[in-house]
Order: structure tokens, then sequence, then C-alpha cells
């Protein structure tokens, strides 16, 4: 283990080893408890409310314009959202990755598009609050935990995304300064991000890379194309350009040169395991809209809902939705514990998305002629499903990262 | 600094109000099939006092009566903002009618000591009687004014509201300590937040039976209550369907016509 891997993962071994202590010692032995707190369940009554005061208004709006809703970014900010794991030192409220993860579900059950933004909103805090220094977290912590600013992360470009390494966005020293040069694609919150962990490679040494927080209105820094979407309407996404722009040292994010785990450390925890929370919403309001429908459809004399045929569709939906929320809320209990849950979250990102595509397709099939509608939710919900799948990595990269999981 | 007690009834999730079902034996209302939420009215009642508490400071205290899963609601209505709560829940105070229920909780606001200001929703959403509070004022000896839909001063020993009436309101001007009940017209009830509920973990919320509260098993619950329900009857709601016909046009106006004809507009 080199020093800089001990030095920005020393809270994680601390916690692990701490962890471990206890067991072996016996104490707090724990059973498998497959319940909710009292405090979790008022989180989730919490994010529902929200969901359905805040949010559900304005779905209509954004599927038509295609648009980030303003008022929606202003709410999450008032509802302290995007605070969730942020540390209480730095303004944030500290409640861990299975709270944000019962966030997002809510949030996504009535809108995967504000769902996306949001877990995007903390994969771009994530990489500040493991690797950021004192002066980094204290600059800019803050004020994204209010919501005052907002935050992405960019990594993927045209020759690399899933594959990093690929990635052709390089930084040149120059003094005290960086130089950077690239251009960035398929970047979520592109164009409102006020704070970004942009990853670029050595001009010299193609092995190095380095992660930087650039802030919005920085010279040779700008958004461009906004990408147009089948679905996610609602959730920005679109390119980055970096021309000759100029930060300072401050603005390098951990070590140079090891800026690949930095980013890729976030994508794999908090980036999976947000796509996870949208998944699993998506997958709720599939099952909620079928039984609805299926219980109101009246078809043969009797709801549609008393033929079999209807209810082994709502059983294949109801069973993937159970299994998708035992794999999600185990990989954030273990992230909660500080311990690496990158696979376990690849399982469950696999399972859910995969499960969330079918599940809308169920509730289309439900739905009949209805569900081509776009009256009817179930025709967003099997736009949004296919958009899940390439999020944070497609089911063929989940498959390989398991994969090298299982041999490893 | 001002202390204002908060009405709260945990009620059957009027979003399931079709699951609902009556006991045929004591022909009161069987809670435990759906999950308990916090009676709607009851939220505006305490948005009001989060509101005066923002305003003047104040310290609120709410007080629930029902079974130990009540205390869901209590938490609830402390992560909104409210200080401390009191839960009266006791086997002898189970199907109490309006009468015994407003004896019991007037008696832990008795208990409770200090209080200028009592808010409570006009009506629950199960058993809708409207006289809880009125009669809690009664035990109490304070005046009470239903169907609060305005607080226009509130700054000293007389506040000064507005009460709803069918076609517009009354301005009323009261002495405290007093009792309010309040419509939804009130307020906009806030939402949970994160930071809310896990300040809560620190507020205290205590339990208190019969033996607490200083009263005889006879005075409260099914025991204690005057009123019994004899029979419910279920009403018959038909639906007419009528087609409108003409041109778009026409059929717009002939719509507009007959819902203005049935009372709608």
């Amino acid at each position: 283990m080199n020093g800089f891997f001990e030095r920005v993962h020393s809270g994680y071994f601390k916690r692990q080893q701490a962890f471990q202590k206890n067991q072996d010692e016996g104490g707090n032995s724990e059973m498998i408890d497959f319940t909710f707190t009292e405090e979790q369940e008022m989180f989730r009554k919490a994010a529902r409310e929200f969901a359905e005061t805040k949010v559900a208004p304005k779905v209509a709006e954004m599927e038509e314009t295609g648009k980030v809703s303003e008022e929606i970014v202003e709410a999450l900010g008032k509802a302290e959202m995007m605070a969730l794991t942020i540390p209480d030192e730095y303004g944030g409220l500290g409640l861990g990755y299975s709270a944000r993860l019962i966030a997002l579900e809510e949030i996504s059950r009535i809108s995967v598009a504000t769902a996306m933004m949001l877990q995007v909103f903390a994969l771009g805090i994530e990489p500040i609050v493991k690797f950021g220094n004192d002066e980094q977290k204290k600059k800019y912590l803050p004020g994204l935990a209010k919501g005052e600013r907002l935050a992405t992360t960019a990594v993927t470009e045209a020759t690399g995304g899933s594959d990093p390494t690929g990635i052709r966005s390089s930084y040149k020293k120059d003094g005290d300064d960086y130089v950077i040069n690239g251009r960035k694609c398929f970047i979520t919150n592109s164009h409102i991000a006020d704070t970004i962990n942009v990853l670029a490679k050595d001009e010299k040494n193609p092995k190095a890379f380095s992660t930087f927080v650039i802030e919005k209105g920085t010279e040779g820094f700008k958004p461009t194309r906004e990408e147009h979407k089948m679905g996610f309407r609602g959730c920005n996404t679109g390119e980055l350009a970096l021309e000759n722009c100029r930060v300072s040292k401050d603005q390098l994010l951990g070590e140079e040169g090891k800026g690949l785990r930095i980013t890729m450390s976030a994508i794999g925890d908090v980036g999976r395991g947000g796509m996870v929370g949208c998944a699993l919403g998506l997958q709720a309001a599939c099952l909620e809209a079928s039984l609805k429908f299926a219980t109101e459809r009246t078809l043969y004399g009797k709801p549609i809902s008393a033929l079999q045929t209807i209810q082994n569709k709502l059983a294949e939906m109801k069973i993937d939705l159970e299994a998708g929320r035992l794999l999600g809320y185990r990989a954030a209990s273990i992230q909660d514990k500080g311990l690496r849950s990158s696979n376990e979250f690849a399982v469950a990102k696999y399972f859910t998305t995969e499960a969330a595509q079918k599940a809308a397709k169920i509730a289309v099939d439900i739905h009949g002629g209805y569900g081509c509608m776009e009256e009817y939710a179930v025709s967003r919900y099997l736009r949004d499903a296919f958009v899940l799948g390439p999020s944070a990595g497609t089911s063929d990269i989940m498959k390989v990262i398991i994969g090298r999981w299982v041999l490893s | 600094m001002l202390n204002i007690v908060v009405c709260a009834k945990a009620v059957p999730d009027p979003k399931e109000t079709s699951n609902i079902r009556i006991d045929p034996v004591t022909k009161t209302l069987r809670r435990f099939d759906i999950p308990l939420v916090l009676n709607p009215l009851d939220k505006n009642a305490l948005e009001g006092a989060l509101e005066v508490k923002e305003q003047l400071g104040a310290h609120i205290t709410i007080l629930s009566m029902g079974p130990s899963e009540a205390g869901n609601i209590v938490k609830e209505c402390l992560a909104l903002g409210a200080d401390q709560g009191f839960l009266l829940s006791d086997q002898a105070f189970a199907g109490a009618d309006a009468y015994a229920t407003a004896y019991t909780l007037a008696k832990g606001i008795e208990k409770i000591g200090s209080y200028d200001v009592i808010f409570c929703g006009m009506a629950s959403s199960d058993g809708s009687t409207e006289w809880v509070g009125p009669e809690i004022g009664t035990f109490l000896n304070i005046p009470v004014v239903t169907m609060v839909k305005e607080i226009v001063e509130c700054g000293g020993e007389w506040w000064k509201v507005k009460a709803s009436l069918e076609n517009g309101y009354r301005l009323m001007q009261v002495k405290l300590p007093a009792l309010f009940t309040v419509t939804r017209e009130l307020n906009t009830p806030r939402i949970l937040s994160f930071s809310g509920i896990t300040k809560a973990r620190k507020k205290e919320i205590s339990q208190w039976g019969i033996n607490e509260l200083g009263v005889s098993g006879e005075s409260v619950g099914l025991k204690g209550s005057p009123t019994t329900v004899s029979e419910f009857g279920s009403k018959e709601s038909k639906r007419e369907v009528e087609i409108i016909s003409g041109t778009r046009q026409e059929k717009a106006e002939r719509l507009v016509q007959r819902l203005a004809d049935k009372g709608v507009f």
C-alpha cells in the first residue's frame, strides 16, 4: 500500500478496522436486520412529501421543455437534499448513504430526471468530501450543502468513459498553475453546475491523471452543446469545453497524478449508488401506476387485476422491487460503515436498472393502448428506464466489474 | 415566553378511506388496519403555532391521545418544530367519544401546567365531530374560537382572529388563555425536513396513562363516554351519466350551463 493510498483512505481503513475489531470481539454481533429505523421511515416520509408537493407539479413542464426547473433546484436546496452526505462540520447533515438512497428512491418515484440531477450533485460533492484538503472543503462544501452552488463530476469523453484512461483532456504545469485543454461529453448538470471536478491526464505522462475543481465562469471553460435525450427530461446533460483553461494549484484535488482513483471511487460508490436510487424509484412508480390501472380498468365485466395474467405481471414487478431494495440498501449500509461498496453497488445497479426497464415495459403492456399515450406516466417511465441503463456504466460494464470481482 | 399546546390526533390515512372498517360490536372505527397519520387539520394547527413561534418566540407542546403507535405522529410534530410531546396512552382511554377525549386531553393540559394558547384542528378526518376543541375549552373554562382562518394580531394579551362563517368571517378579539380550532385556510403546513428529523432526536416524548393523569377509569374511554354510536348506515351514491351533444362550442356551453345549474360554480 503506498503512502497516497493510505492517506486518502485513512478514514476508510480506520472505520474498517474499528468495525472488524467490533466484530472480532463479538460486541454488537449484528443480527441481520432488514427493517428501516423509525428515523429512516421518517426520512422516507419527508422525501415523499417533498417529491409529491415540490417536484410533481413541475414534471409536465419538464417533459414539455426538457429544461431543468429552477424552482425544483431551489426547492432541493431549501429541503437540504444536497446536504445529506456532507459532514456537519462543513454545513451538511452527515446522514450517510442509506438516507441518501431513501431520498433518491422517493424523488425518482415522482421524477427520475430530478433524482438523476440530485444524484449527480452528490457525485460532484463526494470527491471534495473524500479527497479535498481542509481549505477546499471549507471553500466549496458549505455553499454546495445549501444548494447555493451546484456540483458535478466530468470524466466522460468521446474516447473514454467506462475506460477513463482513454480520455484525451490534458493538463500541463505552468509555474504554480495548470493549463487544461479538452472536451467532455454526456456530463450531467453540465450547464447548471458551479463546481465541476474535471479529470485530465498529464500532457507529458499519459499514465498520470489529475482531478481539478473548476468553477463556472473560469476563463477558458464553458458548457457548449446541450443534449436532447429521450428520457430524463428536465435533467441537464451536455458537453464542456476547456481551452487553455488556467487553474491554480489550490484547485488540484488530492495528489497530482492520482486523480483517476479520486473520480472513479466516487463513481463506483456514489455514482452507482445514485443510479440504484433512481432505478428503485422508477420500479416503484411502474408498479404503483400498474396497480392503479389494473384495479380501475374493466374487461370481461371485472377489473383486469382479477386476471391471473395481470397478477403475474404485477408479481414480477413486486419481486424485482423487493430484490432490488435488498441489494441496494445492503450496499448502502456497507457504504455507511465506511467499507468499500462499489462491487455490491455494481450488482445492485445492474439488477435494478435492468428491472426498471422490465418494469416499465410491463407497465406499458398492462396499460395497453393507454400506455402509448403521453397523458399516462408509464410512457415517460419507459423512456426514462432506457436512459438509466447507460448512466454511470452500462449493464455490460457492470458485468465486467462483477466478473472481475468474482475472479479477484 | 408564550406557551402553546397543540392537540394532535393520529388518524387512519385519509388516502386509504376505502379501507376504513367499523367494528360491528363497539361501533367504533377500526384504525389498525391502515397506517396512522397526523390528522390533516392538526397540521394546520401546528403550522399556526410554528408561525407564532417564528414571529414572537414560543414553546410548543404537542398533546395527543391514542395507542402507542400514535407516538410516531408526536415525533413527526417534534420534527416539524415543536419542542416537547406528550402521548396520553392507556387501554382505559380506548373507545372514547368526543366528550371523554376532550376530558382526557384537558386533564393532560392541566398536568402540563402553563399554557397561553391551545390550537386544535377544527375536526378530525375520521370522527369529524368538531366537538373536541370546544369541549376542551369548556373543561378548562377558557374562551374558545372555532374555525379560525386567520390570526390578525397575536402580540399581546388579547389576540384578534378571523373565524370562518359560511359566507364570510367574523373578527374576534379574545383574551388569553384561549383555545382556537383552525381551518385549512389558516396556512399551508410545512413539510418534514431531514434536519428537523435529526433535531427531534433530542426532544422528549412522555407517555401518560390514567395514573399519571390522576383520573379514574370510569371517567375516560368508552366507560366515560356519554354518547354511543348505535348504528352506522352507508350512503348510497349513484352516478348519473348524461351525454351532451352538439358542436364542440355548443357542447362546452351546455356543459358549463349544466354545471352551473347543479351549483358547481
